[in-house]
């Protein structure tokens, strides 16, 4: 009964996690269509920035309280406005048309040179912001402690989940942005500026990238290597809800996390690849995802 | 069109400059000599991705058979005791070819994006399973013998690249470019560019699309894995970050799109440039190797679409 409460438990932080993680990039492959390899780099910088952030603070102010939650948001704002922009403007408006996969390639450049730009800044050593984890002490779930902050992920990510999904089908812009997904050229041609529509959604990708490693860099040791790492794990879940797919992306989210914590428990060394092998099968017998549309093939 | 205008200097090229190679031998000086047999076995890797470029695929995951190849010639090597080079490169073509056509039938129905993500899922998933088998070493891998050929074994005094590896390798990357640049002038080449434009339109005219693409997975597997078994004797250790993570995927897909796909020489060229630039990159910038890697990407996506090639291709029309 107490592991059963255990991987509940755990799968739905892990989930959580996953989702806050992936989110931008399925955001930005359901608009524009471009499956953006350097959501990894916003990743690992904004945990750089946000531990950082709160290390600089924290050596000022030991008993620092929810300002370190503040730090890490606006690390997160300025990392995806920044960096955001700075792919968009200066690299993928200029290969927006091309195959799909030369896009891929284009992000993916952009990545390999954002991996040496975080090591020139930050350099090799790894940063440590736990003071974070600990400003909501410690809640017992069923007899088992848990670190409060890492519960508190799961409502705040339902939060950001439902927000975004609000923020599309409950506004005018995303309703616009609806009609750009549908059909570009229609869109352009009864007057939306399809133009802003894409950078506003990539900024937005990217916040929500950044964030995501924001809020991660309390839970890990934020070193070289962790965009490397974590971009094939959001590419799996992603890809299991189907690409573009917000509701998909909780599902898969969902799942991974379940497998993974049930790997955890039961057979450690299937951890690694358990959600690869998810990944496959989904692939291979729906490629769309478990959420996308089959694409109308046109002649 | 330029395929067939190309047929003969390609073979001649070919031979001459397998010639100069085990010509030059005796006057490279050992770091050449590895860096040319390394550059051709990564070659092999890019140039059986340049065949799935021809067929409008990219595979994100051709570590996959890469790591197939090594594992299969180390593995062959440390628990069966062969040490002949011409066998071990049979076993890692064969492991990877039996592999490539049961995964193809999944594979051969999935273009673009899903083509590229499937595939770096089975090269995750034997990432996977080589970090955590403890008999294969789990990350540190294991290491290699020092390979033979029919019977011929090398001096104890020589180092790990001898005349005869070098040679061997030498001769059997000239004969399978011969061989790709063969398959890719006949009717199944030609496949490949009816799948990459307008697959409906080929299938009307009764070639299978997925039969092709099934070939063009399997000969891209096969050619992996040479490269694979060449670079795993060359280097004498095989580990699951150096072949099957996705990095290592990633550098190859960044041979093929810098070498262009217009000629089998071109994998060759630019992985030897590849080569050349990282020995120098980690010498004097070695934490700006990736930047330059990108860098590079991206200037060839926006300027040089066709790869270094396009710059031959050029040039040659310049002087005709």
């Amino acid at each position: 009964m107490m592991a059963l409460a255990a991987i509940v438990v755990d799968s739905l932080v892990y989930a959580s996690w996953l989702f806050i993680v992936s989110i931008g990039l399925t955001l930005i492959f359901g608009v524009m269509n471009v499956l953006n390899v350097a959501h990894g780099s916003l990743y690992a910088l904004g945990a750089y920035t946000a531990a950082w952030g709160v290390g600089m603070y924290v050596g000022g102010a030991p008993d620092a309280g929810f300002v370190l939650l503040a730090i890490m948001l606006v690390a997160a704002i300025v990392v995806g406005v920044l960096v955001g922009i700075l792919i968009e403007r200066g690299v993928l408006r200029w290969v927006y048309g091309r195959d799909e996969i030369v896009i891929v390639l284009a992000t993916y450049a952009v990545f390999l040179v954002l991996e040496d730009v975080m090591k020139l800044i930050f350099g090799p050593e790894s940063y440590i912001a736990f003071q974070p984890r600990f400003l909501f002490g410690t809640v017992s779930v069923a007899g088992i402690p848990y670190v409060g902050y890492d519960l508190l992920l799961v409502p705040l990510v339902a939060l950001i989940g439902v927000g975004i999904w609000a923020a599309i089908h409950r506004t005018r812009p995303g309703k616009l942005l609806i009609a750009v997904i549908h059909d570009r050229e229609i869109a352009s041609a009864l007057g939306i500026n399809v133009a802003r529509f894409f950078t506003v959604t990539f900024l937005c990708g990217a916040i929500l990238g950044a964030l995501g490693g924001a809020l991660s860099a309390p839970l890990i040791s934020v070193v070289p290597g962790i965009g490397v790492e974590l971009i094939v794990l959001a590419f799996a879940v992603v890809v299991i809800g189907g690409l573009g797919s917000v509701e998909g992306a909780a599902i898969g989210a969902l799942l991974v996390g379940l497998g993974r914590t049930a790997a955890v428990f039961f057979r450690p060394e299937l951890e690694l690849f358990v959600v690869f092998v998810v990944m496959t099968v989904v692939l291979a017998v729906r490629p769309e995802g478990l959420f996308g549309k089959p694409q109308t093939r046109r002649i | 069109m330029t395929a067939l205008r190309n047929i003969r200097p390609t073979t001649a090229g070919i031979v001459l400059a397998a010639a100069a190679l085990l010509g030059l031998w005796p006057l490279l000086p050992a770091w050449a000599a590895h860096t040319a047999a390394v550059s051709l076995g990564g070659g092999l890797v890019a140039l059986g991705l340049m065949i799935l470029i021809r067929f409008g695929l990219v595979s994100f995951g051709q570590g996959l058979f890469f790591a197939i190849g090594g594992y299969a010639a180390a593995l062959a090597n440390q628990f069966l005791g062969i040490t002949d080079m011409l066998v071990l490169s049979v076993a890692g073509i064969a492991a990877a070819g039996m592999i490539a056509w049961a995964l193809g039938y999944i594979v051969r129905g999935h273009r673009g994006i899903f083509f590229a993500m499937l595939n770096l899922a089975f090269s995750m998933i034997l990432f996977g399973i080589l970090a955590k088998t403890v008999a294969l070493g789990s990350t540190d891998g294991f290491s290699v013998g020092v390979p033979t050929l029919l019977g011929v074994a090398p001096g104890p005094e020589a180092g790990r690249l001898t005349f005869v590896l070098f040679g061997f390798i030498v001769i059997s990357s000239a004969l399978v470019a011969w061989m790709v640049d063969r398959i890719l002038a006949s009717p199944v080449g030609y496949a490949g560019q009816g799948v990459r434009e307008n697959e409906l339109r080929l299938r009307y005219l009764g070639v299978s699309a997925r039969g092709a693409v099934h070939l063009a997975y399997i000969m891209a597997a096969k050619l992996a894995a040479l490269g694979g078994v060449f670079t795993v004797l060359l280097i004498g250790h095989v580990t699951p970050e150096d072949t099957a993570y996705w990095t290592k995927s990633g550098e190859f897909v960044f041979v093929a799109i810098l070498g262009g796909a217009g000629n089998v020489a071109a994998p060759f060229i630019a992985q030897t440039v590849f080569e050349l630039v990282r020995t120098f990159a980690l010498q004097y910038v070695p934490e700006a190797w990736q930047m330059l890697l990108g860098i590079t990407l991206l200037l060839v996506i926006l300027f040089l679409p066709g790869g270094l090639w396009s710059l031959v291709d050029r040039l040659r029309g310049r002087d005709a």
